[in-house]
């Protein structure tokens, strides 16, 4: 197997974002904990919104925007965290 | 697992935000001297992975859902240090673009989900690995194991944080948050043995970038 690797694996990744809408929309655990136990009121609003909720704004169809926020999450970590690995790594061969 | 502003009081939110700027400044310097070219990609890819892989939540018991933390594929595949460099990558996108997870928290999810995650895995995986003698099964039980125990602690720390924060009772917090993630955690240890068994199947040598 002599393709990128790295390629395969953004791939999948990107395949994930895509089916990111069959994900369960139940609380997860914590969520449920402060739910059971009335302090889930006490979670104050966030000081400003960009894609809240893994829902790309401006889009109506609920799937679709979360599969853009979804796909927009993805590449945006794929590229930060790649730019950070190679500053650390050319400092360390320079 | 992403508490959100509000849950936490001032001294935890202060106390945790300590502890995972310090735990950064240190791994940025371990990284820096011992990582290759090779890991880059690898880094970039667990990233992309880790985020898309934590927004697919899969239903538990009684309406609750649990989510893949990552952390444990990130530390058997890199190293605990780069862990949190990976995980605090994630959960900053997430807090900042995405709205998961409070700003004034964000120090406490990272020693969460990042720091105790990635080091108790680590550490569990290494002990389980050396039992085997290295062979492939104790690659697969100890990484099935680290990742159980990764959620079980960062979710029983995250319960300490909230009681020391007055809100909730250690009585009620720990057995609540601890009982749940017991069964989140198979589903974590499940997903990290898959993606590993993948790994051995396609690029046994990927498994051998482990730098810190």
């Amino acid at each position: 197997m002599k393709s990128k690797w790295w390629i395969i694996g953004l791939s999948i990744a990107l395949l994930l974002a895509v089916i990111s809408p069959i994900a369960s929309k139940f609380p997860d655990g914590l969520d449920r904990f402060a739910e059971d136990n009335n302090f889930v009121d006490k979670a104050s609003e966030p000081a400003f919104m960009v894609v809240p909720d893994y829902s790309f704004p401006g889009i109506d169809n609920e799937a679709t925007a979360t599969i853009v926020a979804g796909l927009l999450g993805t590449l945006l970590l794929f590229g930060f965290v790649f730019g950070l690995a190679s500053m650390l790594k050319s400092k360390h061969e320079a | 697992m992403h508490i959100p502003d509000g849950f936490l009081s001032a001294p935890v939110a202060v106390a945790t935000g300590v502890v995972a700027v310090a735990a950064i400044a240190v791994a940025v310097k371990v990284t820096n001297k011992k990582m290759g070219e090779k890991q880059v990609p690898m880094m970039g890819v667990l990233a992309a992975f880790i985020f898309a892989a934590q927004m697919l939540n899969f239903p538990v018991a009684g309406g609750t859902s649990g989510h893949f933390i990552g952390a444990a594929l990130a530390a058997i595949l890199l190293g605990p240090w780069t862990t949190v460099l990976i995980l605090s990558s994630v959960l900053v996108v997430q807090c900042l673009v995405f709205q998961d997870g409070g700003l004034l928290a964000l120090g406490a999810n990272i020693t969460n989900m990042g720091i105790i995650a990635g080091f108790s895995s680590y550490y569990i995986y290494k002990g389980i690995d050396a039992l085997f003698q290295h062979k492939k099964a104790g690659t697969l039980v100890g990484a099935g194991v680290g990742a159980w125990f990764s959620v079980v602690l960062a979710s029983l720390v995250c319960a300490a944080e909230l009681s020391i924060s007055g809100t909730s009772p250690w009585a009620i917090a720990v057995p609540a948050m601890g009982g749940v993630h017991i069964l989140i955690g198979v589903g974590e240890g499940l997903i990290t043995v898959a993606v590993l068994s993948l790994i051995m199947a396609a690029r046994a040598d990927l498994l051998k970038l482990q730098v810190a």
